[in-house]
């Protein structure tokens, strides 16, 4: 291929070319404009950076391709509805291309949310490096505030969210027996741009000013006053939540319209279930952050005043809109992990779920009393007094459903024959530091206690405990669950072992003792801090130092697992959903015939039970139109 | 013993939870979990905490004990190929489940409401005290007390004290761990706390929430007194206002600087060894004069002229490795122009000097 079809076609070419383009046209935009006002000088700096930000993303993801098909059908040019040339992965090169394979863009999420991952950590050792004892010794003030906020940033909007996306692009299609996503281009769009939101954040730190510094939370005002390094996490944050709002609605569409015939929803394995009741979080909420954002931006580049009290804005605005997204972002963060949970448990304890019926509905519950809470976060926040009681009961009830959840995966464990796996390590290493966070979630809950702990590195403690303990040892656990389906290969046991307990202690090590200098005083978000907290900061960095080397473990199974790790059979856990009735990797397009399902999932000690059936066309149940009533719902109590 | 708890695995559970229970909670109670006690709201926080803390743990230990029991109980022999026995629920456990931890949070819930009507209750002739948070410092005043401005928060024991919470800029929260409560200072709202010292001793101030570069060191003292000292130390500010006054219009310049110099905040940020504070936020001014005149030379400003631009519209010129939008730009409107004038007299006067 000669250099100027290269530069013409989707691709890397194509792509950088798109970016000197996009420079160009902003540095021409904003002096046009700013010529036409008359203002002085015509060239200016922000102003350039903050349209550049907007068009360079845009630019990147069209050089690349993922709207080639959808321009060639809009200006009327003949298009192939069943062209699959950029389906599924042949060689590694196709990876770096738009793919419209679920498996491939699954791949391709997970790699991507792991190099944030590795980035934020990399940001995290740095801070407990600074933290290691009181004063400034490696970093000044504003490169450790830029340094927490845009490591809290990447954690929540590159790796953990994202990442659940990507378990669940995999794994999703094949569970309900469906042949790929509802709008696989969609999928294909929802992911580039991802990278895109990644790179601008960590791209702050060559802003001038610094990274953006003002946490993940980015309060009006001082966000509307910070340097240009802010305009990164304003308008990357509207790449990564489009991104999520694009995939919540293609899984909606798939789990609603695209089940295999027989699949009702009462079959539906929990983590469809808990996809399902994400994705409605995640379209019902995040247009609120990005409206938080919008006015930020605007405040900040076209001087409107949402947030300036002397010209009639109002600062506690901010925060209650930046809320009604963030609290429901933490179920975000939390739900698939619920599924992945639910799935492990039962198949490695060899038992079926205890009250499936009622893990489904604590899901819901969850996400109706989500959106009832947010006001939690501002208990000290001078908001109207009257709002804080009913918060705190309905938070408080939260505890309810999420206490069906951690129950019902103790039952299911009961009795059952439990392999202790390094998935199934780190799903009960899930439920019980999960139930620690949820706990001091429950603390947080009552005013009294917040008044004095809010703000200080009891929050700290209680975020990571949800987060890290929680979240990401679901997403360890997943990916080890699923490593076999998704490279065809085993993981190492042992590592993966090692890896679950240099994990577990460390972390606990790590985060356990910010409990006692939070409620002792220690405010969070500081570079340096009171005499009196030194010998636990000492503790929790050298901690954090071995529990970030843990991580490495984790790599190198990975690596070297994927590359030559012993070939993996199509269902070496015997388990009974659809995922693993098919070849590990599944084929191109997931069944070569479609199956039926004919029972519930986890049917492990019932005689005889399966979840689905292949070309068996005496099938005993008569497949349900998909997304229509379906057959009856099955005894599965 | 193993082979009935193996055969009875209930019994085991509830045994082994009993006992870890019981320990669990003279540990929680025995961890010195907070800063003493220095008004009347931390007592009852406290015990309201060591409530929390006795519902958690047999919560917390019932989780890990049927999980560790059950790994140790039913974990796989290697090669062990057989599924578990097929219970799929029981209608009986979920509804106690469901029922139980509804009956402990709306427990903890009113418990939770009594105590916060408790600490926020209307009192009677409180001491009034406003509150102003800038970045970095904070400003006290007494406005039932002669006016009195000050640096150091200074309160009488056993009285009543409402703060009106304010801010100059961004937000930033208003928190004396040893008092337990804390709320933000919102730009355009002014916030209240009530409390009562208890205790007599000295404190801090600590800012809360993010508010830039100057956060962690945000600190300002806290004195708590007895009612004699307090009034004392009213009427001595009093007497220092009214003589600092006098003293810059009689001529005792150093002093007055000084103390502007302190109130306004500038220590936040600025080292100056003369007014003892030694902050690498901005730009040192121990060598404030030599910079002056060469800062000075290259915007054509006397040295006079440069550092009262410097403070008027600190943007003007940035000293190099120093950022744009970090210092506060309305010290026209905080200070008059005498007490301009005085400031930079001060700083002048008191950076030239050859260091010992």
């Amino acid at each position: 291929m000669t250099l100027g079809a290269k530069l013409r076609g989707p691709g890397w070419y194509r792509a950088a070319l798109s970016q000197p383009i996009s420079l160009a046209f902003s540095v021409g935009l904003v002096a046009a404009v700013r010529a036409l006002y008359g203002y002085d000088p015509v060239l200016d700096g922000n102003a350039i950076t903050t349209v550049a930000l907007i068009t360079m993303p845009i630019g990147f993801i069209v050089g690349i391709g993922c709207f080639d098909y959808w321009f060639r059908w809009a200006s009327g040019a003949p298009t192939v509805p069943e062209d699959h040339s950029g389906h599924g992965a042949k060689t590694w090169r196709d990876y770096f291309k738009v793919n419209t394979d679920h498996k491939v863009i699954g791949i391709q999420y997970i790699v991507t949310t792991f190099i944030f991952f590795i980035l934020g950590g990399l940001m995290a050792m740095v801070i407990r490096a600074e933290l290691a004892q009181p004063g400034t010794q490696f970093v000044d003030p504003n490169t450790y505030n830029g340094l927490f906020s845009v490591h809290a940033s990447l954690m929540i909007f590159l790796f953990i969210i994202p990442v659940f996306a990507g378990i669940a692009n995999y794994v999703i299609p094949l569970m309900i027996g469906a042949p790929d996503m509802a709008f696989p281009r969609l999928n294909a769009l929802s992911f580039w741009m991802l990278p895109t939101a990644g790179v601008m954040m960590v791209a702050s730190f060559f802003a001038d000013g610094g990274a953006f510094a003002t946490g993940w939370t980015a309060y009006a005002p001082i966000s509307t006053e910070t340097p240009i390094g802010q305009q990164f996490f304003t308008i990357g944050v509207q790449f990564a939540g489009a991104s999520s709002i694009a995939t919540a609605l293609n899984f909606l569409v798939t789990i609603i319209t695209m089940r295999a015939p027989g699949m009702t929803f009462w079959r539906m394995p929990l983590l469809v279930w808990a996809n399902f009741t994400t994705s409605l979080l995640v379209v019902i909420a995040t247009p609120f952050i990005a409206g938080s954002q919008f006015f930020v931006l605007l405040d900040r580049s076209l001087g409107t005043h949402f947030f300036d009290p002397a010209a009639g804005g109002d600062v506690l605005m901010y925060q209650h809109v930046f809320w009604f997204y963030s609290h429901p972002a933490v179920y975000i963060m939390m739900l698939p992990g619920f599924g992945i949970v639910s799935e492990i448990v039962s198949t490695h304890a060899r038992k079926p779920v205890f009250g499936y019926r009622m893990m489904a509905f604590s899901l819901v519950a969850i996400v109706i009393l989500g959106f009832t809470v947010w006001a939690h976060h501002m208990f000290v926040s001078g908001m109207f007094d009257w709002m804080r009681v009913p918060m705190m009961i309905t938070t408080m009830l939260i505890a309810v459903p999420t206490g069906i959840k951690i129950f019902s995966w103790l039952a299911t464990l009961w009795k059952g024959v439990i392999h202790l796996t390094t998935p199934m390590l780190f799903a009960l290493g899930f439920i019980t530091m999960f139930t620690l966070g949820g706990i001091s979630g429950i603390i947080l809950a009552v005013i009294p206690v917040v008044i004095h702990v809010s703000d200080t590195y009891f929050i700290v403690a209680h975020i990571h405990y949800v987060l890290f303990g929680g979240s990401v040892f679901t997403i360890f656990a997943g990916l080890y669950h699923w490593f076999p389906k998704m490279t065809g290969r085993m993981y190492d046991e042992k590592l993966g072992k090692l890896h679950f307990w240099l994990s577990f202690v460390f972390f606990n090590l790590t985060f356990g003792p910010m409990h006692f200098v939070g409620v002792d005083g220690m405010p969070r978000r500081v570079a340096d801090y009171a005499d009196q907290f030194a010998t636990w900061n000492a503790v929790i960095s050298v901690s954090s130092f071995i529990f970030g080397l843990s991580f490495l473990v984790f790599l190198y199974n990975m690596i070297t697992s994927w590359r030559q790790g012993p070939r993996a059979v199509a269902n070496p856990w015997r388990a009974h959903s659809i995922e693993w009735q098919v070849s590990s990797p599944p084929p191109i397009f997931n069944f070569d015939e479609i199956p039926t399902v004919v029972g519930g999932p986890y049917e492990y000690g019932v005689p005889g039970a399966v979840h689905a059936v292949f070309g068996d066309k005496k099938a005993p149940v008569k497949p349900a139109p998909a997304g229509g009533g379906g057959a009856p719902p099955p005894t599965t109590e | 013993m193993g082979r009935l708890l193996r055969k009875r695995p209930a019994l085991g559970m509830a045994l082994l939870s009993g006992v870890s229970t019981a320990v669990g909670i003279v540990i929680v109670l025995a961890i010195d979990w907070f800063p003493v006690q220095a008004s009347t709201a931390s007592p009852q926080i406290d015990t309201l905490w060591d409530v929390l803390m006795i519902a958690s743990v047999p919560v917390f230990v019932l989780v890990m004990a049927v999980a560790l029991y059950s790994v140790f109980a039913f974990r796989a022999e290697p090669g062990d190929l057989s599924d578990g026995e097929p219970i799929h629920g029981n209608t009986r456990l979920e509804v106690i489940w469901v029922t139980i931890p509804f009956i402990m949070v709306s427990a903890l819930a009113v418990y939770g409401w009594i105590v916060l009507d408790d600490i926020e209750a209307k009192q009677t002739d409180p001491l009034i005290v406003n509150v102003t948070g800038q970045q970095f410092a904070w400003r006290f005043d007494y406005p039932d007390e002669g006016k009195v401005k000050s640096t150091e928060l200074v309160l009488p024991e056993d009285r009543d004290v409402e703060f009106r919470v304010n801010t100059d800029d961004v937000l930033h929260d208003f928190w004396v761990p040893e008092f337990r409560l804390k709320t933000d200072a919102v730009p355009g709202l002014t916030t209240k706390i009530r409390l009562k010292p208890s205790r007599i001793g000295e404190y801090d101030v600590v800012c809360a929430e993010l508010c830039g570069l100057g956060h962690a060191t945000m600190r300002s003292a806290v004195r708590v007194v007895t009612p004699e000292d307090f009034d004392a130390w009213i009427a001595k500010e009093q007497q220092s206002e009214t003589d600092g006054g006098a003293a810059a219009a009689g001529g005792d310049e150093a002093a007055a600087g000084k103390q502007l110099f302190t109130e306004t905040g500038c220590n936040a940020c600025h080292t100056l060894a003369d007014a003892e504070s030694a902050s690498a936020i901005g730009p040192g001014l121990d060598e404030l004069s030599a910079d002056a005149e060469k800062y000075g030379e290259q915007n054509d400003q006397s040295p006079e002229e440069y550092v009262k631009t410097s403070i008027t519209e600190p943007d003007a010129f940035l000293v190099p490795d120093f950022n744009a939008g970090i210092m506060p730009a309305d010290y026209a409107e905080q200070l008059s122009p005498e007490e301009l004038d005085t400031l930079v007299k001060y700083l002048l006067s008191v950076s030239g000097e050859e260091k010992p």
